[in-house]
């Protein structure tokens, strides 16, 4: 240790602030000078750090993992009571099925009524859109030996999609819902009216031909219907949507702009068929 | 041949300090100094707090410049604002004047605030904090020549205040206790 008399030692410790305060402008303006020296200090500084930051991780991360299991404990007591009030719901709903079930089966033995065949249907890739007759339609890659024939009925994921138009030996081409030449008839679920959905090329089609005294009523939704043999009855096709002019429209469900593949049902129906070709008729030989 | 006699200071000449009580000594007047800088250094650790190193080294600095200015030197305090400086991202001396400064106000008042209350002091350590942050606020936007956001310099502010009992608190035992060892024969 250095021995230093009392009063330059008293001297030295009055000094050291003005002096310390001093080294720090000094300290600023070597900052300022070179701007890499705080970097380089400071990867220093972090890298003999590190290790005890290290060190720390393990006791803050299981801190951090105990607060998680915590809050955890406490979401899950939540979840189970509203679970708990669900189930009960879905019980209540449950038995109601049930009854209704009971009640339904037991209508159908008193009315003698024919089940529908569940329909056989196939699903076939998209591979090409457009192209052919038709604006909007969509061309199918199926197999050598396939049992497409024309008239079927098309359907996405979510509901109706249009209607096998022509049949080759390894392709089939569906006409879209959306098509100006596509006419389906539907029936407004609500109000039980029969409707043509008619097709204008664009997104959404129009429906027309409703029945006197029936309006479309915006949000309604759209199934197929039997009407003429063509469609099943009740295959889901959209909901109503009121244009900017008033006209009714529907919103189909299926996503027309977006097909990857979809599923040809066979119904069997050969109420009206599309033409082998998209030609002018010939005039009748009989009429003359 | 009259040399004036060599008289000898009355009393028993005190006993060569030993190892021990050497080393002892070096602990009592190196302990402020490393616990700040252990205190920043954990406060630097990375959890999500805003810049909890500020607010944990102006605590310290404050407390020891009022109760024990030997052992919270001006050398001691400029290396401490060099860390302060490196662990946040201020530019280099800001920190370093800051607690400086903070030291030299303190070192002014310390007759007067050494026998405050403890509510008194906390309640000068809550200015000292604001003016604290305040310069720290100015000398970076000076350095850097560009205005910082002055919200997270209140926030340092406020932490700090609010650090200030949990610190005292553990920093009086420590002081407690050493002025027994020194005090012990």
């Amino acid at each position: 240790m250095i021995r230093l008399s009392i009063p330059l030692r008293q001297a030295l410790a009055r000094l050291s602030l003005p002096l310390m305060i001093a080294a720090a402008f000094g300290v600023m303006l070597l900052g300022k000078a070179d701007a890499l020296l705080a970097e380089r200090l400071r990867s220093h500084l972090a890298d003999a750090l590190s290790p005890i930051y290290a060190a720390l991780a393990e006791p803050m991360g299981a801190v951090r993992a105990a607060i998680e299991e915590v809050q955890d404990l406490a979401r899950l007591r939540e979840q189970n009571v509203t679970l708990r009030e669900e189930n009960e719901r879905l019980r209540r709903w449950h038995s109601a099925a049930l009854a209704l079930e009971a009640e339904n089966e037991m209508l159908r033995r008193h009315l003698n009524f024919l089940p529908e065949a569940a329909p056989a249907f196939v699903t076939a890739r998209v591979v090409a859109d457009g192209g052919g007759t038709y604006a909007r339609a969509v061309l199918l890659a199926t197999g050598p030996q396939h049992s497409i024939r024309k008239g079927q009925v098309a359907l996405d994921e979510r509901g109706f999609t249009g209607r096998v138009t022509e049949v080759g030996s390894r392709s089939a081409r569906v006409l879209l819902a959306t098509d100006m030449n596509s006419r389906i008839p539907v029936t407004l679920e609500d109000s039980r009216a029969r409707a043509i959905m008619v097709g204008t090329n664009g997104a959404r089609p129009r429906l027309s031909q409703w029945p006197e005294g029936v309006i479309p009523v915006e949000g309604e939704r759209v199934v197929t219907s039997a009407e003429a043999g063509a469609f099943p009855a009740g295959l889901p096709v959209g909901i109503v949507r009121l244009s900017a002019q008033g006209a009714p429209e529907v919103e189909l469900f299926a996503r027309l702009d977006r097909l990857d593949a979809v599923r040809l049902f066979d119904y069997g129906l050969r109420g009206i068929l599309p033409p082998e070709a998209v030609a002018r008729p010939e005039p009748r030989q009989g009429r003359r | 041949m009259a040399n004036p006699p060599f008289r000898r200071p009355q009393g028993r000449p005190a006993p060569a300090p030993g190892l021990l009580r050497r080393l002892d000594d070096f602990a009592r007047l190196a302990f402020p100094g490393f616990s700040t800088g252990f205190l920043m250094v954990l406060a630097a650790a990375p959890v999500s707090l805003p810049s909890p190193v500020f607010a944990a080294a102006l605590p310290c600095v404050f407390f020891w410049s009022v109760f024990r200015p030997a052992a919270m030197s001006p050398p001691a305090i400029f290396l401490l604002g060099l860390l302060l400086d490196l662990l946040t991202l201020a530019p280099l001396g800001a920190g370093v004047l800051v607690l400086l400064a903070v030291h030299g106000v303190t070192l002014r008042f310390r007759r007067f605030l050494a026998r405050q209350s403890f509510l008194a002091v906390w309640v000068a350590f809550c200015a000292a904090a604001v003016g604290a942050a305040a310069l720290f606020w100015a000398l970076q936007s000076l350095l850097a020549l560009r205005l910082p956001p002055f919200a997270p310099a209140l926030h340092a502010a406020l932490l700090s205040a609010g650090l200030y009992p949990a610190i005292a608190l553990l920093l009086t035992r420590v002081h407690e206790a050493m002025r027994q060892a020194e005090n012990a024969p």
